[in-house]
């Protein structure tokens, strides 16, 4: 089975940690939800074990292959995926040629990929020849989030997947995610909107001031009341 | 007033030195030359670090401010055609009129009309009717002018005043240019700045290029009046002629034969009168260095300099405090672009000519900013530095190469086709040697020879 | 009518014909700079001696396919010599981008740093070139001159006004067409194409999405010493060779870049053309042309020219502050500058 494990990382920016010895896991066929406080570390914590920064300590697994000083793209390679917050299409090309990049590193026929990710997503197949920088808010995260699909991930990660779009638009993405994870996919995502997030996990970890807190499973999380309190409006 | 660092003192020896050396190898004469160009060259050096090391602003306009600079010059000095006034002075000055009453319209519809295509659309017919109007006055008017005893004249002429006054002046014209560009160009990103500043002032120097009644254009103005005596004059004043003779007393009392002794002393005199020429105009450069040097580095140091340079290393904290960053930009680049005005006039000072032709911007653009660059950007002493070396290395790269070829080519018959092929390549070699000296200090030395202080204040 | 056929020769042969060539010399040049700004986000003040290094190979290779009686009859022996030219500046690029600009894009320098390593580059080529070849004006054409001489085709028409059409503004326009062609269809059809656009678009999701920056890069040099080379050497083929022009071609291909939008390679081309057709419709007198389409008293007495020549430079740098006015991105949408 496929699993991506973080241990004890520590990391951050310009020689300041901002996570400190953190620990993550992720394994084929569940969703993971890391939850906190705002500067908590969330994103820090997902592009650490991506290797978009260098760890000061600690090291990153997948499937029982220690890859911490690997590079991002060959870790993509490996079967990680990942979904930015931000600037998480090619809006200058078109929907299909964003998926078409997202298969870049396949050589095998995408086609069927593509058209997965169609079934997945239909509002997409009908913009596929629009350029990807005139889609709603959603519609981009869609593209995005396809664009991640394209490479058949075993583990998917997503940062904030449903910042700045509008609650109906964010069911309708959960429920996607529910059905990616029924393919097997491994889901570790960053949420804001941790009650709903928590309400679709497996697994969930809260963050607070770039350490571990808590962690359990969705439902404990969510019925954990300092939890309720903290960050989920009681 | 600032003191310098150990290397600093390095540096400025270094300088002094070279220049002696030149002048025991090649002469006095060639030495000062090159001394004096080198003043020159650090001058502008100054004015353009002012912007680009103070506060980041990139500035490849310098040819232009450079060339309305000597435009100063000749409209100080040069004495007043009378001629020209009479028949095409009332057409430039209608047009002029004319000119500012089309950019105070312009600028009122910019105001009045708030749709945007309307506005286009206004703008354009006034700007094209107005041009037409305009232009029927003006090339009447410079074509009159033009037709004054062209062989000589042919332009408006100057004011006839002292040639120092022009020094000021020039900063005045380049600021004005400046102002123009820096209301148009800045707010762009840097590199494109650049690109835009570089063709404003392909603009500039056409202009003047072309412009004949304005500046003579490739007619060149000749024989602009020095502000240091004449050679000529020199060589027959009796208390320069008695100096010459008090300062090589001993020399001359070897001389027995009378004869021989007042040739020698006459030859003496002649050598003499030029390198005092060359000397009266470096200490009168230097003169001029040094006040701006001082400012600059007064300026640096205070709240001022502090505001500018955090605008330069975060702009969006700077704006986000309040600062008005486009307005702040505009005032350095306006300062710097004087500077270089003032630069430009001494330069033709210098030379007692202008020859708008001679300005290229895509030629000597880049080598101030070499000079820039290898002294060290957002350091005074460092843009003088850069300045001399750069200057420096640029005339004497020529007998340098030829040295070198010829040591490497030893071997070789004295007729070898490569051999002789290099020999003729030889002024090319600087460029060379120019782009090699930018790529090294940009990869060894990116803060230049001198970098900028780090101050913590 | 005749008179009205007359005045559109003239238009033809003294504005269209020149700017259909002259624009496609630009435009093949500002793709070149436009191409680098994409990929590698600097304004390469080196592109034009980049030009210059291509025309100087090619031309180096037709003296030396001349001295072996190797031509192409009435076609200019530049053609046989052009690939080797391409070959030597997809190297010379190549190899300036391995010895000098990689190490500051491995660092992020800014764009502006990038802009001054290039003057380096720049400075070190024009004098590579300078010794190589020195700076004297060098005519390379050869094979049949002209495609239509301006006295035959007014025996073929009866018209006053003659045509010229020199082989080398067919061959300009000939190639220019089949590059672009290539070079669109490489950029919206391949896959390695689209993953340059990719790169140009969104850098880090290229990443993400495992697009090789080293490759991309490669092969953005790749075309650009094709694009260079071919510019440069019909450019001189056209207008005779002399080395120092280059230097001052770099203006109006940046000012083509920039109006199209920089780093938009559309924009680049149509930028191209229009600099080329504004520099020569504005320096041109119209004089012969409303002659011929006025009637007499109404036939004008001055030039009829809006700016003299002197300004032809002028021109295109007009152009671009006023569209940086009123556009600043440029006419296409290039990058947000």
């Amino acid at each position: 089975m496929n699993n991506l494990i973080g241990k004890n990382l520590t990391a951050g920016y310009g020689g300041v940690d901002i996570i400190k010895d953190i620990n993550l896991e992720v394994n084929e066929g569940e969703i993971v939800v890391i939850v906190g406080p705002n500067g908590a570390g969330k994103s820090t914590a997902m592009k650490a074990l991506l290797g978009m920064l260098s760890l000061t300590s600690g090291s990153v697994e997948y499937s029982n292959e220690e890859i911490s000083s690997m590079l991002p793209q060959n870790r993509i390679n490996l079967g990680l995926a990942f979904v930015p917050q931000t600037n998480n299409v090619f809006t200058g090309m078109t929907v299909e040629e964003n998926l078409e990049m997202g298969g870049f590193l396949r050589d095998d026929d995408i086609i069927h990929t593509i058209n997965d990710v169609y079934d997945l997503f239909p509002i997409l197949k009908e913009k596929r020849n629009q350029s990807a920088g005139e889609l709603s808010g959603g519609q981009r995260q869609q593209v995005a989030f396809g664009r991640a699909l394209m490479t058949q991930p075993k583990i998917l990660m997503l940062d904030e997947p449903t910042a700045g779009v509008s609650p109906i638009v964010m069911d309708e993405l959960f429920s996607r995610i529910i059905e990616v994870r029924k393919t097997g996919v491994g889901i570790l995502m960053v949420e804001q909107n941790a009650k709903q997030a928590l309400g679709i996990a497996d697994r969930g970890y809260v963050l607070v001031n770039g350490k571990n807190s808590r962690e359990g499973t969705g439902q404990e999380l969510l019925n954990n009341p300092e939890v309720r309190k903290s960050f989920l409006g009681g | 007033m600032m003191k310098f660092e150990r290397y600093e003192w390095l540096a400025i020896s270094i300088m002094f030195s070279l220049f002696i050396l030149v002048g025991l190898i090649q002469g006095w004469s060639v030495s000062l030359v090159i001394l004096n160009m080198c003043i020159i060259s650090a001058i502008m050096t100054m004015g353009v670090n002012i912007s680009w090391g103070y506060a980041g602003v990139i500035n490849f306009g310098v040819m232009g401010f450079l060339a309305m600079g000597g435009l100063a010059a000749v409209i100080v000095s040069y004495p007043p055609i009378t001629e020209s006034w009479k028949v095409g002075g009332t057409g430039i000055g209608i047009s002029f009129v004319l000119l500012v009453v089309l950019v105070i319209s312009v600028m009122y519809i910019n105001k009045a009309v708030k749709e945007k295509r309307n506005r286009y659309i206004s703008n354009g017919i006034v700007i094209v009717f107005g041009i037409l109007v305009i232009r029927f006055f003006y090339l009447n008017a410079t074509a009159n002018i033009e037709d004054v005893n062209p062989a000589i004249a042919g332009f408006l002429g100057g004011l006839g005043l002292p040639i120092i006054f022009s020094w000021i002046v020039g900063g005045f014209f380049a600021a004005g240019v400046a102002f123009i560009i820096g209301k148009v160009a800045l707010g762009l990103r840097s590199d494109y700045l650049a690109i835009v500043t570089l063709g404003i002032s392909e603009i500039v120097v056409s202009v003047l290029k072309h412009e004949e009644w304005l500046s003579r254009g490739v007619k060149n103005v000749i024989g602009l009046k020095r502000p240091v005596p004449y050679e000529i004059n020199l060589q027959n004043t009796d208390w320069f002629i008695s100096l010459i003779t008090y300062i090589n007393t001993s020399k001359l009392n070897n001389i027995i034969d009378v004869g021989d002794r007042d040739e020698a002393l006459n030859k003496l005199i002649i050598e003499g009168s030029s390198i005092f020429v060359k000397l009266s105009y470096a200490s009168l450069f230097f003169i001029v260095m040094f006040i701006i040097f001082y400012f600059a580095n007064k300026a640096q140091l205070s709240p001022w300099g502090r505001m500018m340079r955090a605008i330069r290393d975060n702009e969006i904290a700077a704006s986000a405090m309040g600062k008005d960053v486009v307005k702040q930009h505009l005032i350095i680049f306006v300062i710097g672009a004087a500077i270089v005005g003032v630069a430009g006039a001494m330069l033709v000072t210098l030379d007692g000519l202008f020859t708008p032709s001679a300005y290229r911007p895509l030629r000597f653009t880049f080598i101030i900013w070499i000079m820039v660059i290898v002294g060290g950007s957002g350091n005074n002493l460092g843009a003088i530095f850069g300045g001399f070396v750069i200057w420096f290395s640029w005339i004497e790269a020529a007998p340098l190469t030829t040295f070198i070829i010829n040591q490497i080519t030893t071997g070789l018959d004295s007729n070898n086709p490569l051999r002789l092929h290099l020999l003729d390549s030889v002024p090319y070699f600087r460029y060379l040697l120019m782009g090699s000296i930018l790529l090294l200090i940009l990869r060894y030395r990116p803060k230049g020879i001198i970098p900028e202080r780090v101050r913590h204040s | 009518m005749i008179d009205f056929l007359n005045s559109i020769i003239v238009l033809l042969n003294f504005i269209i014909i020149p700017g259909i060539s002259y624009g496609s010399q630009l435009a093949l040049g500002a793709l070149g700079v436009t191409f680098v700004y994409a990929i590698l986000r600097f304004a390469n003040f080196a592109h034009g001696e980049i030009m210059s290094f291509g025309a100087m190979i090619t031309i180096l290779f037709t003296w030396f396919f001349q001295s072996q009686n190797i031509g192409l009859g009435i076609l200019p022996t530049a053609l046989l010599a052009l690939p080797v030219g391409i070959i030597a500046t997809i190297i010379l690029c190549i190899i300036s981008d391995k010895f000098v600009f990689q190490y500051y894009r491995y660092q992020k320098s800014v764009p502006v740093v990038l802009a001054m390593v290039s003057i380096g580059v720049m400075f070190v080529i024009n004098a590579i070139i300078r010794i190589i070849i020195g700076t004297e004006t060098i005519k390379f054409s050869d094979g049949q001159k002209f495609i239509m001489k301006a006295k035959q085709f007014k025996v073929m028409t009866g018209l006053n006004e003659g045509l010229a059409l020199k082989s080398s503004q067919v061959i300009t326009i000939l190639i220019t067409i089949v590059l672009l062609t290539f070079t669109f269809w490489f950029l919206q059809k391949t896959k390695t194409g689209k993953s340059m656009r990719a790169f140009s678009d969104n850098e880090d999701l290229a990443l993400l999405s495992g697009i090789n920056p080293d490759r991309v890069v490669f092969i953005t040099w790749a075309i650009v010493g094709v694009l260079a080379c071919v510019a440069g050497s019909l450019y001189g083929l056209d207008k005779n060779y002399k080395p120092l022009i280059y230097l001052n071609l770099v203006l109006p291909i940046f000012a083509s870049a920039i109006v199209g939008g920089i780093g938009n390679p559309f924009g680049a081309v149509v930028g191209g053309y229009i600099i080329a057709f504004s520099e020569i419709m504005i320096t041109y007198a119209y004089k012969k042309f409303f002659v011929y389409l006025l009637p007499g008293p109404l036939e004008p007495s001055g030039l009829v020219q809006i700016l003299s020549t002197d300004y032809k430079f002028a021109v295109s740098f007009s152009i671009l502050v006023i569209v940086l006015l009123i556009r600043p991105s440029g006419l296409f949408r290039g990058r947000v500058l």
